[in-house]
């Protein structure tokens, strides 16, 4: 019981991390190998930010979050835009590019030693529950972010005037040009919100556990694990991604840790399998 | 008074000329049916108006301002609708949701009175409405940016003769009320009654321009096959 409620609330954050992927993928048709990064990048600012003004990480969230979604529409208007127009291949090269750069430069900069965040007394603590279940209040608040961002994202998409024209572009961005929908700025704003929700997931990341300037890639995979088990672009099928992924992970390691990563590679290939034949 | 008027149009597809050094004009609150083959360059020079394709050479003028390189929302701003061959509605938006994405110049409650069609599959997805209901949810989506010049690409295309005079119908209210349309119709005996010219396209290239009930139908229609040159 313990292991299906901690298998829950991984999942939480692993739906968390995939949502700004999912929306890229589906909005952009932009397959964002840097989208891992883009979360340790997140965690190492809000890290400096917490040290700077000595305070727990938690704080450095209302600048934070807006930074990245500025720096994620910048990135958008200055690099993918143009990979955007390259081509399917395009996009993948330069945003695996990107994560190289990404990586490198935090190893020159902020060395290769694994990090945490600093939470305060807070994140430590957690409840226990009859059944010998314990929560912990930090990873009870990235599931229950991860349920706000994601519907908060949904409701956005499907009610506003935004949404639907986010909807329209991804389903045919030339009509959509036509009917008189700025893509350019229409995709920057999609770009910011995928970038600060990256960065939010990995505030939570540096809070749960640490981080090192190589932490991207892992992200990356349970992601996009997370994002295709859930249904390409759909963000509560991301959000039923990830918490598989999160299940998986705990139930195999209550029987065997050894095995708990690699049941959740199995089980993103089994759902690849099952799709292929269905 | 001229609303929009096209100076020796040029259009490239690479090395392929699509249109070549195509003239033409449409008043305020007038309409133009264009004809010709398949491949004459007919959807071409639409999506050229709309700012789908770059134009190569010539000048495109709206009420006398040069659109010739505005982008399409400036165009949409303008007052230029399109209405895209094959209707091209957005698949995972419901018939309203479509409207919606158009703009906001006619209130919905007016949509549905112009296309009763419409009110009754509002909330179904684009993608599950029949062939008659998508065309009038892609004229309704054009006209929701209130165009002063709507641009209709073969709007009869695969639909029964029936809901075809609905929908002429409509563009026949539209005009009454002041909207020029630029029209695109394989059906010549349509074409001449829709519009008040008619110029035949043949290999991007103007073949024949003239009022649409002076145009006997045989000229029309040698013009169409090029046997007259």
């Amino acid at each position: 019981m313990n292991a299906a409620v901690q298998g829950v609330l991984l999942g939480g954050g692993y739906a968390l991390i995939a949502c700004g992927l999912s929306l890229t993928f589906g909005v952009m048709r932009l397959v964002n190998l840097a989208h891992g990064d883009f979360a340790v990048c997140g965690a190492y600012l809000a890290l400096v930010l917490a040290h700077w003004q000595h305070v727990p990480a938690w704080y450095t969230l209302p600048l934070l979050l807006p930074a990245a979604a500025l720096a994620g529409a910048a990135l958008h208007v200055t690099v993918l835009k143009r990979a955007l127009r390259g081509g399917e291949l395009s996009p993948v090269l330069v945003t695996f590019g990107l994560s190289v750069v990404i990586e490198n430069l935090l190893l020159v900069y902020a060395s290769a030693d694994t990090r945490g965040l600093p939470g305060g007394a807070w994140s430590q603590a957690s409840i226990a529950l009859p059944g010998d279940v314990v929560v912990s209040w930090i990873r009870l608040t990235g599931l229950l972010t991860a349920l706000v961002v994601l519907g908060g994202l949904q409701l956005l998409l499907a009610r506003s005037a935004w949404g639907r024209r986010v909807r329209a572009t991804a389903d045919d961005p030339d009509t959509a040009r036509l009917v008189g929908i700025r893509i350019r700025p229409l995709l920057a704003g999609v770009a910011a919100i995928a970038v600060a929700t990256a960065a939010l997931a990995g505030v939570f990341l540096g809070l749960i556990s640490g981080f090192d300037p190589q932490s991207g890639g892992l992200i990356l995979i349970f992601a996009f694990e997370a994002v295709v088990i859930g249904g390409i672009g759909s963000l509560w099928g991301t959000l039923i991604g990830g918490i598989a992924l999160g299940l998986t992970q705990q139930l195999v390691g209550q029987w065997h840790a050894q095995y708990a990563v690699l049941a959740v590679h199995l089980l993103f290939l089994l759902v690849l399998a099952v799709r292929r034949w269905t | 008074m001229t609303l929009l008027r096209i100076e020796d149009l040029d259009v490239h597809y690479g090395d392929f000329q699509a249109l070549s050094g195509v003239s033409l004009s449409v008043d305020h609150g007038g309409s133009l049916a264009l004809v010709g083959a398949n491949g004459a360059g007919k959807s071409t020079l639409l999506r050229t108006i709309a700012g789908a394709h770059p134009a190569t050479g010539g000048r495109i003028t709206l009420d006398g301002t040069g659109i010739t390189t505005a982008p399409p929302h400036h165009r949409v701003r303008a007052g230029i609708a399109l209405v895209p061959e094959g209707r091209r509605l957005f698949p995972s938006l419901t018939a309203e949701e479509n409207i919606k994405v158009g703009g906001r110049a006619w209130p919905l409650d007016r949509v549905y009175d112009v296309f009763p069609l419409i009110a009754r599959c509002r909330n179904r997805r684009a993608a599950l409405l029949s062939g008659g209901e998508q065309q009038a949810v892609a004229i309704a989506r054009a006209l929701a940016s209130g165009p002063r010049l709507l641009l209709l690409d073969e709007i009869s295309l695969g639909l029964a003769p029936a809901v075809v005079d609905d929908l002429y119908d409509v563009l026949a209210v539209l005009r009454a009320e002041g909207t020029a349309l630029v029209l695109v119709e394989q059906d010549l005996a349509r074409a001449r009654a829709a519009g008040d010219h008619l110029i035949c396209l043949l290999e991007g290239r103007v073949v024949l321009a003239t009022a649409a009930a002076d145009a006997p139908l045989e000229k029309v229609i040698s013009a169409y096959f090029g046997t007259s040159q």
